[in-house]
């Protein structure tokens, strides 16, 4: 295939039409939706509202929640330990376990160790390497009402209407409230933020704010926060466990969760860990693929803290609702489902259709958004195509350069500009084309404002954990709830893990969960947790044999 | 070899594999039927435990690359890094005081760079590594920080250094400590924060929790916004993006 600056020649003509229009809309944006508005969008257009995605779950504490069926199948399926797995012997005994060593539970286990405990009595496990999560891939920027024209009233009011009202009120207040003082400990921390020379920090809108608040570095926000975390946990001595992801919880037979089973995915050897206290930080869910999205998720999110906690009687919240992030890439093939952040847009590049006209507001919140694309690529019929068979809608990245001066784009967003050129396609001169991607899962395990479970002795905090966002998450608030919620239940569960004596170890609570899927009638042999999806070649599967060496 | 279907051959660890063409390194390796463990991670060229050395017919040269970002090519001969052994002495950050030779003292191995420049001829970000190792030298802490902002820690300059330098610590030790104590504090942010610890938005924040629903809807559609259609630029190029060039040089670039 002939390619033009990287675009075959179909492209290049809606291209043309991108760039005449493109002197017209410069200053003139499609206007924003209405609250009702909005919900008609949604609800024609949303995946969410999609008739046959879903299915109730049958049995626990969430029974009747309406979930995609990829999640549903990963909680009607069976552990990968037996009960009768042997834990007679501990191979470590700690204060505190961390299960998921991204923000969420980098941030804890630092915190836990500030308010008190010893850094060797915590233990981050870790399917992957630490810091490989969603919190490093987040790229726009977090939120922090800290200018005197914003609060965190007005922060507080832009989260609740993002998440159409469904939010847990309590938990936003959390957030918005710590949202400044989380900013001021990264500084203490030595995390870059983008400043002006006064250091006033450079503040962008995002999608669904009414003010700008979104502190970044560059497009490599949650890099450069999860690099210095990381940092300063390992320079705090805290233990981290690689390549070991929890396949269960351990639990002391009455309730509270008193451990977990680890597996080491090399040698497949398993190890038991006692833990006073427990905090699940095992991030989100994209590499599910929810209705065959592609995702801008890292390889090892696949849900496994929701599993592991339903198992042990905890509840869930909205997790009927699943955030498609509006600006996945749509072309080239190799990038598919590729965040393209929302900061691009923040900076004032449009979306456009394939006539080069403007359909919606740029900045809606996500899940408006991404209805908006869906439903100029389906119904309307005037997306874009591309030579692999998907559709999308241009986003007018040179924009970007017209409005703030040239160079704008490869200081601001650096990170897409060298994805795009590594790929051909130069981001300064030509828009670029996107389509929703599956990006964040809205609701998660039930908690408090300080991240306690139902089930005593188990924390959650991050992606894991819901209620925060209600239905719908706004940009920037991931990042900051992963630091805000990370860091109460980190003391939290310290506070716990110094008032209980270690517990005892028993699989009874999974026994129970068997039993729960047999009276439900669900015969099935999937297991749980998934631990990582499989993206080998049908060819090469097709003649696998599973042999032992 | 090409075989005229779309496919190409490539050879991992030695052996010969078809793969379709156009697929990245590390689709190629999955399609080959490799279930990765290590070796991926973001898979969007954030993470940097994906780290790829390759060599290509014609060249005598060790090639590298993030397998997630980049295509696989026909007669490629490759192998996955995917860790590079990385051991530092512990910093407290809070009792570090930034002198010229604080970054020399935590990393003295610095001081034994041959500025070879294969680091940054290695680095799959295209960072000026070699630069930023220098500027570490002469105690430039601002200079290294920003040339390394980019740094996804991938550790293939690490690996191919001759003189043993850790230059993606090195350059995370320089950003913690320009971010702390060279970077210019933000007024607004510990006004706002002591504001927040004397309760000062306790009463507004408890009064929209109890609102009743449809009061709190029409309080969200009365918001009012900051203009950024007043004409006034939230943002311009202008302004410090923790930018490892000189927007000046952008312009020159830009005009010529």
């Amino acid at each position: 295939m002939e390619l033009i600056d990287g675009y075959p020649p179909a492209m290049r003509a809606s291209i043309a039409l991108v760039e005449q229009t493109r002197p017209a809309r410069l200053g003139h944006s499609f206007p924003a939706l209405s609250l009702e508005a909005r919900k008609a969008l949604l609800t024609s257009c949303h995946p969410d509202y999609k008739a046959g995605a879903r299915r109730p779950l049958r049995f626990g504490p969430s029974q009747g929640m309406q979930v995609n069926h990829e999640l549903a199948d990963l909680f009607e399926a069976r552990p990968l330990v037996r009960t009768s797995l042997d834990l007679s012997h501990i191979d470590a005994d700690v204060d505190l376990l961390v299960i998921g060593g991204g923000g969420a539970g980098t941030v804890a286990a630092i915190w836990a160790v500030k308010a008190g405990l010893d850094p060797s009595q915590v233990l981050i496990a870790t399917k992957l390497r630490h810091g490989d999560s969603n919190s490093t891939m987040a790229q726009g920027g977090i939120q922090a009402a800290d200018r005197p024209q914003d609060s965190p009233t007005q922060h507080f009011l832009d989260v609740v209407g993002g998440g159409h009202f469904t939010n847990r009120p309590e938990l936003v207040r959390a957030l918005v409230r710590d949202a400044p003082l989380i900013i001021q400990w990264h500084e203490q921390l030595g995390v870059m933020y983008d400043k002006e020379p006064d250091g006033h920090f450079v503040e962008n809108p995002g999608g669904g704010t009414s003010r700008n608040r979104m502190h970044s570095a560059r497009d490599y926000t949650g890099l450069e926060i999860m690099r210095v975390l990381r940092d300063e946990a390992r320079s705090l001595g805290i233990p981290v466990v690689e390549f070991s992801p929890a396949i269960e919880l351990l639990s002391d037979g009455e309730g509270r969760v008193t451990g977990a089973v680890l597996i080491n995915l090399e040698t497949r050897r398993y190890h038991i860990v006692r833990a006073r206290a427990t905090i699940i930080t095992t991030g989100g869910l994209g590499r599910l693929h929810m209705q065959q999205y592609p995702t801008t998720n890292h390889y090892g999110a696949t849900g496994d803290g929701l599993v592991l906690a339903y198992r042990v009687g905890a509840e869930l919240v909205d997790l009927d609702a699943v955030q498609y992030h509006p600006t996945g890439a749509a072309f080239p093939a190799q990038m598919a489902g590729l965040l393209i952040t929302e900061k691009v847009r923040g900076l004032g590049a449009q979306p456009l259709n394939a006539l080069g006209e403007q359909f919606v507001f740029p900045l809606e919140p996500r899940d408006v958004e991404a209805a908006a694309f869906i439903r100029e690529c389906g119904e309307r019929g005037l997306g874009v195509a591309t030579p692999h068979g998907i559709c999308g809608v241009w986003l007018d990245a040179p924009m970007v350069d017209l409005i703030h001066g040239p160079g704008t784009i490869r200081a601001a967003l650096p990170a897409m500009f060298r994805m795009y050129t590594r790929f051909g396609i130069d981001m300064t001169r030509d828009p670029i084309l996107v389509f929703p991607t599956l990006h964040y899962q809205n609701g998660g395990v039930a908690a408090d404002e300080h991240g306690a479970t139902s089930v005593p002795g188990l924390y959650v905090a991050g992606e894991v954990m819901g209620g925060i966002h209600g239905k719908n998450r706004l940009m920037g608030n991931s990042l900051l709830d992963f630091n805000v919620f990370g860091r109460r239940a980190g003391m939290a569960a310290a506070a716990y893990a110094r008032a209980h004596p270690p517990g005892r170890l028993s699989l009874a609570h999974v026994a129970a969960y068997e039993q729960l899927l047999d009276a439900a009638g669900i015969a099935t042999t999937r297991t749980a947790p998934r631990i990582l999806p499989d993206y080998r070649g049908k060819e090469a599967l097709e003649r696998y044999l599973d042999i032992p060496l | 070899m090409s075989d005229g279907n779309g496919l190409i051959t490539m050879q991992l660890m030695g052996k010969s594999y078809q793969v379709p063409s156009g697929l990245t390194i590390m689709a190629a390796i999955e399609y080959a039927g490799y279930k990765l463990v290590r070796g991926a991670g973001c898979r969007g060229g954030f993470c940097g435990a994906c780290p790829t050395l390759y060599r290509r017919d014609g060249s005598h040269r060790i090639f590298t690359a993030l397998a997630c970002q980049t295509l696989v090519e026909d007669g490629m001969c490759l192998v996955q890094m995917p860790f590079v052994p990385l051991l530092t002495r512990p910093y407290d950050l809070q009792a570090i005081v930034p002198q010229p030779n604080t970054l020399l003292q935590h990393f003295p191995e610095i001081a034994g760079c041959v500025a070879c420049n294969t680091c940054a001829r290695s680095c799959p970000q295209g960072l000026p590594v070699m630069d930023y190792i220098q500027a570490a030298l002469r105690g430039d802490i601002e200079r290294a920080a920003m040339l390394s902002f980019d740094c996804i820690a991938c550790g293939i300059c690490s690996s191919r250094c001759p003189a043993d330098i850790k230059h993606y610590a090195v350059g995370l030790l320089a950003r913690r400590i320009y971010g702390k104590y060279l970077a210019p504090p933000a007024p607004d942010l510990a006004r706002r924060v002591a504001e927040i610890a004397a309760g000062r938005y306790d009463a507004e924040l408890d009064a929209l929790i109890s609102l009743p629903a449809a009061e709190l809807r029409a309080r969200y559609e009365q918001r009012s916004f900051e203009a950024v259609a007043d004409g006034a630029e939230p943002y311009s190029a202008t302004r410090r993006y923790n930018s490892p060039m000189d927007p000046v040089d952008y312009q020159d670039e830009l005009a010529g």
